[in-house]
């Protein structure tokens, strides 16, 4: 699946949810399934700092794509991050470094990657793309 | 006959919106809390008709700009029931009056080897500049330590005192938990030793009369914006004798009584410590704030808030997750909890989408925090214009976001 797919798919989710609690019962949901990562991950190096709570984000490279994890102590950061790396995750560092994230509009979870919230969850879009642009050059631009 | 809540709720214009299509609920009063039409009606009147440089020109404008500002401080005076008009500086907030005392003091009587004595309940606003001093200064600092009920301990601060305390820094009210500290007493306890004594009063000034002659503080400090003024006003006040002594804080316009190349004599009290020129739009919005208050009457206001506050008390008691944080003698304007394995920023995003501000965080207080073994509480705070309802409302929606989580 192409990022472009997968980030359709994430829309037409959200698109069964009537309310606002409803969607927030599926980010909790979310938050709660994601695997939690193992404590010698969450280390200082990984946490992305966003004030009230905290967020960690790991990532690795192998066969061409590039492969997130997170974590957090507050559910619906958790879940979100979720929400981003559902859509992120296993995706080629240039489709990464060129993804829109316009799919958070259509979702209606925008307001929670602004640079103001005290979340993390914008500054973490911004590591996701690094990473992805660090490893593009590592491993991409030598040949 | 005492004026109705619906009445007084009116004269608020930004509580008549919604937020995410609810009513707005604001219980975020700690932070900052909300203006009355008055406040802003004056500012606005200010810079549409009367708005000029003050203490410089002779013309007009000049003139009733500084009548205005002048007539302030005499408000102020007489809201804190100081002795003189010149023992009322104007700053832009809390923070910028502790700092200067913690500059001007610290410069004419703080040397090495002596001692700064902080709560464990201060605000960073009122623990960062004595840190900062102490170590610029090779001073010590000592801070009175917390009890588990959220009361300072009172025999700990005894037996710090000494003959090498030069200050002791108090908040009236915590705003991180809501304590009300025994400041009389702190305030006997430290004459006796003959060390001067500041209190922070950023949290207390909108739930209670102040009376510095009474109380017998040497510092008072607190923000416009806390009161149902601006922001970017704040006042400190300091007892003449003191000030006298202290050097200024910033130079530059307005406190110089002469100046040239090699020398230059400051301005007497109290434009000796108001550098540039200072916010006069800001100013005459916290004098009408007092008039809002003592419109009202200081005392509507803390009763009022007061059966709020207990009302949520016991209504939080009953919620099995709830832990309230510290249980003082006495408590005055906010309440902090934790809900156990809900981390407080889930709590406060959801109680967002239901039209409910709260604050949620460490309160600008981690070394509270870190005392109660907290990241980070939930604060419920209250004014003169939340209802019974609004109250109701909350804890019912704090119910809700239980029931999300489980
Ligand atoms: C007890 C206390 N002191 C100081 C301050 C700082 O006030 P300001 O930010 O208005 O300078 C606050 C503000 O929250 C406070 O609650």
């Amino acid at each position: 699946m192409t990022l472009t797919e997968k980030a359709e798919n994430i829309v037409a989710e959200f698109s069964l949810f009537g309310d606002w609690m409803d969607k927030y019962a599926y980010l909790i949901e979310l938050g709660e399934e994601s695997d939690p990562l193992p404590e010698d991950l969450k280390t200082k190096q990984n946490l992305i700092s966003g004030c009230q709570s905290q967020l960690w984000l790991v990532a690795e490279y192998r066969d061409g794509k590039v492969f997130f994890r997170t974590d957090s102590d507050a559910i619906i950061t958790k879940g979100i991050a979720r929400v981003l790396t559902k859509v992120l995750d296993e995706s080629t560092p240039s489709e990464i470094i060129e993804c829109d994230l316009a799919f958070l509009d259509q979702i209606g979870l925008r307001e929670h990657l602004s640079p103001t919230r005290a979340n993390g969850l914008n500054s973490m879009v911004k590591q996701m793309k690094l990473y992805a642009l660090v490893f593009k050059t590592k491993y991409e631009n030598a040949g | 006959m005492s004026l109705s809540i619906e009445y007084i709720r009116s004269l608020f214009p930004i509580l008549h919106q919604t937020v995410h299509g609810k009513p707005l609920i604001y219980l975020d009063n700690g932070a900052t809390n909300q203006k009355p039409k008055q406040v802003i009606d004056r500012i606005v009147q200010y810079y549409s008709a009367e708005n000029a440089n003050v203490h410089r020109g002779v013309h007009y404008l000049s003139a009733i700009s500084t009548e205005a500002m002048e007539n302030t401080r005499k408000n102020v005076q007489q809201f804190l029931n100081a002795a003189f008009d010149e023992e009322i500086i104007f700053t832009k907030g809390t923070t910028e009056s502790i700092n200067l005392l913690a500059h001007s003091f610290g410069k004419a009587f703080i040397g090495k080897g002596d001692e700064v004595i902080v709560s464990g309940l201060e605000h960073h606003a009122n623990f960062v500049p004595w840190q900062q001093l102490c170590q610029e200064k090779g001073a010590i600092l000592k801070v009175i330590p917390i009890q588990p009920d959220g009361d300072l301990d009172l025999e700990a601060f005894e037996e710090m005192i000494s003959s090498k305390t030069k200050i002791v820094n108090v908040n009236q009210v915590s705003n991180a938990i809501g304590t009300v500290n025994p400041i009389e007493k702190i305030i006997e306890i430290s004459h006796k030793h003959g060390v001067a004594v500041h209190i922070d009063g950023a949290q207390a000034v909108s739930h209670f009369a102040i009376d510095v002659q009474k109380m017998d503080c040497d510092f008072y400090t607190f923000s416009g914006h806390k009161m149902y003024g601006p922001m970017g006003i704040g006042i400190f006040y300091g007892k003449k004798e003191y000030l006298e002594k202290m050097p200024p804080y910033q130079t530059g316009g307005e406190m110089i009584e002469y100046v040239s190349v090699d020398e230059v004599t400051f301005n007497q009290l109290p434009y000796k410590f108001e550098a540039g020129t200072p916010n006069v739009g800001g100013i005459l919005g916290l004098d009408e704030a007092i008039r809002f208050i003592q419109n009202i009457g200081i005392e509507r206001i803390g009763e009022h808030e007061n059966m709020l506050m207990n009302d949520t008390l016991k209504q939080l008691e009953t919620i099995d997750l709830v832990k309230i944080i510290g249980k003082p003698k006495q408590r005055a304007g906010a309440i902090s909890i934790v809900l156990n394995g809900i981390h407080h920023y889930d709590v406060a995003t959801i109680l967002d989408q239901l039209g409910i501000a709260v604050r949620s965080g460490h309160h600008c207080a981690q070394p509270v925090m870190r005392y109660f073994g907290v990241d980070g509480t939930i604060r419920v705070s209250f004014a003169i214009y939340n209802t019974q309802e609004e109250i109701d409302t909350f804890v019912h929606a704090l119910k809700r976001v239980i029931g999300m989580f489980r």
